[in-house]
């Protein structure tokens, strides 16, 4: 397993090489090297910005196509609640659900319903470790991966549950066995996602050895094929939901948190925030609070980039989708071992990705060395060397990855004296003060220089073209 | 060891938006070196609450942190009104800041105990009317 997998892409054709990416990263992931961006693996944590900023769509999600149904037996859709939120006037779910069903999917499990469980999970764990509060919620990959690799002490404030989409695929894979008696590997669990993270969290999850995931379909994939099904469902579709409020809810910023029964919660939406509030949490700037729900995309899982519908309106639909609901239709003891499939059963370790040095010593020196730096580059964070600030690229130059050479303003400085100098040479020739074959030769020197910095900065125009 | 990374940072009085710009930059700046987190989050508990004092009671004021491969020192040094009775400031819960800044969810009268609670060594130079000056080192 790759401890570092990642569901987003760059497609180098597309890319122009410009700097959108790496200013609007919020990790600092992205480098523009010979003039294509290039994603750093350990920094990226699939937020997917950069898919939705990107003016060319260079950059990509790897999710799987519909046809990977048509490799197994039985298979089951597990609709996210977002995707309840991407269609006008729905007041029942059950059409979306049979929709799926006509689609070609053999059952369907919702993941608001094993939401519900971990609602429920999460309050008793609540209960049971007052003395670590906060505690963080772990269902957006994304956030899980940013706290492992920049916020070691907030780690064991992980709430140490499985996300929704993991129970509900257990939970699928055991029913669909039973009921159908066919081995595990005829039986394919579907996830239809709104974000990329997701998709990471099915290669390679967190908290777990491996995902009961085995696809990742992207909503947007999903809904125009949904959309003329759904027409096909009649009137009275048979009842198949089986969450309530507590469940849909999950879909939008806050939804998680209000599932707790309790006052004392933050929710914070959009990675920007998302970072100060750990900042802050870090800091322990916060008394009194029980639980902390974060989620990368603005809005919740609403606002992923795999979604069809503005974020803030899928809001509002989720809102009126929910109005008549049930608080909660699925409860743990409903489900036979439900508190052992809910549980983490392998630890986050912090992974110090942001180590300027192999060892603290070279660290030290290097952190050091890219502070006199810093004082050296004009602090304009230009972005033309194609890193997203000065101090980043000087933390690429002591890292090895970069040089002097790729500030603009640094070169531009270099020419300068060196054609200053090339005119005091010239001049001392003239007065026929110095050996005339020997100054003509540093002459020539100095103007080799002088076109090579050049041919570099033109090298820096091509790449960029 | 000669090398030592010198870091100077201004605080802005009267500017609670800024306060905690020094110490989350000192934050980052120790994360880069792989010092344990522990230490890390001494670091900026401690340097966050003495930047909030500054801001509260000070007038801003100026903030060195020297950071070697042993040990983190911050000194910070303002002009402020001084510490009139340093014990009792150094007592949990006594405040002596003012109710606009209590409503603002500051002055709980832990500044100066957590200060001590997250450092190693803890120093305290004040005179009424000139000014104080904090130095605190959290061993590595």
């Amino acid at each position: 397993m790759n401890k570092f997998y990642h569901s987003v892409r760059l497609d180098s054709e597309l890319c122009k090489g410009c700097i959108n990416c790496i200013k609007r990263c919020p990790t600092q992931a992205i480098r523009v090297r010979n003039g294509k961006a290039q994603i750093n693996s350990k920094f990226c944590i699939d937020c997917g910005v950069c898919i939705r900023i990107c003016p060319y769509h260079a950059k990509r999600a790897v999710y799987d196509k519909l046809e990977v149904m048509k490799r197994y037996q039985y298979t089951v859709a597990l609709p996210a609640p977002s995707l309840y939120s991407q269609f006008n006037n729905l007041d029942d779910v059950n059409i979306v659900l049979h929709a799926l069903l006509l689609m070609g999917f053999d059952d369907v499990f919702e993941v608001s319903a094993a939401a519900e469980l971990v609602s429920e999970a999460t309050r008793e764990y609540l209960t049971e470790h007052e003395d670590n509060l906060p505690i963080i919620s772990t269902a957006c990959p994304s956030v899980v991966r940013l706290i492992r690799v920049r916020f070691p002490n907030l780690i064991s404030h992980l709430l140490p549950l499985n996300p929704p989409i993991e129970v509900a695929a257990v939970l699928a894979v055991k029913r669909a066995m039973k009921k159908t008696g066919l081995r595990r590997e005829q039986i394919g669990i579907c996830f239809i996602t709104p974000c990329p993270s997701k998709v990471t969290y099915a290669k390679d999850p967190l908290g777990i050895e491996k995902s009961e995931v085995d696809h990742v379909l992207a909503i947007k994939d999903v809904y125009p094929q949904l959309l003329s099904h759904m027409k096909a469902v009649g009137g009275e579709p048979k009842e198949l939901g089986t969450s309530g409020k507590i469940g849909i809810s999950w879909g939008r910023s806050g939804g998680e948190a209000s599932g707790l029964f309790s006052e004392n919660y933050l929710a914070a939406d959009g990675i920007e925030n998302v970072i100060r509030v750990l900042e802050d949490l870090e800091d322990q700037k916060f008394s009194e609070l029980k639980f902390v729900e974060l989620n990368a995309c603005d809005g919740g899982c609403v606002g992923g980039v795999l979604t069809v519908e503005n974020p803030y309106v899928a809001e509002v639909k989720l809102k009126h989708l929910r109005k008549y609901m049930p608080v909660a239709r699925s409860h743990m003891d409903m489900e036979e071992e439900a508190e052992s499939l809910v549980r983490w059963t392998a630890a986050v370790e912090y992974e110090p990705v942001l180590n300027l040095g192999d060892n603290m010593m070279q660290s030290f020196a290097r952190l050091n060395q890219a502070e006199r730096l810093c004082k050296k580059f004009p602090g304009l964070d230009c972005g033309s060397c194609g890193a997203p600030t000065c101090k980043a690229l000087a933390e690429d130059i002591v890292r090895g990855e970069a040089s002097e050479k790729d500030c603009v303003y640094f070169l531009r400085e270099n020419l300068h004296k060196l054609s200053d100098e090339v005119a005091i040479l010239a001049d001392d020739l003239k007065a026929g003060e110095r050996g005339g074959q020997e100054t003509l030769g540093i002459l020539k020197e100095y103007i080799k220089r002088i076109s090579d910095e050049m041919s570099l900065l033109d090298n820096q125009g091509k790449e960029e073209e | 060891m000669e090398d030592v990374i010198v870091l100077n940072y201004t605080i802005s009085p009267d500017d609670f938006t800024r306060a905690g710009e020094a110490s989350s930059d000192v934050k980052s700046k120790l994360k880069q070196i792989g010092i344990s987190p522990e230490a890390v989050r001494k670091v900026a508990i401690a340097m966050y609450e003495g930047e909030i004092n500054m801001v509260i009671h000070a007038k801003g004021g100026e903030v060195t942190v020297e950071i070697s491969p042993v040990a983190v020192k911050m000194i910070l040094d303002d002009v402020g009104p001084g510490i009139p009775d340093v014990d009792l400031a150094m007592q949990a819960g006594y405040s002596t800041a003012p109710d606009e800044v209590r409503s603002l969810g500051f002055g709980a009268g832990m500044g100066l105990p957590n200060m001590k609670k997250y450092t190693d060594d803890l120093k305290v130079e004040t005179e009424l009317g000139v000014g104080t000056t904090i130095t605190m080192v959290v061993n590595l």
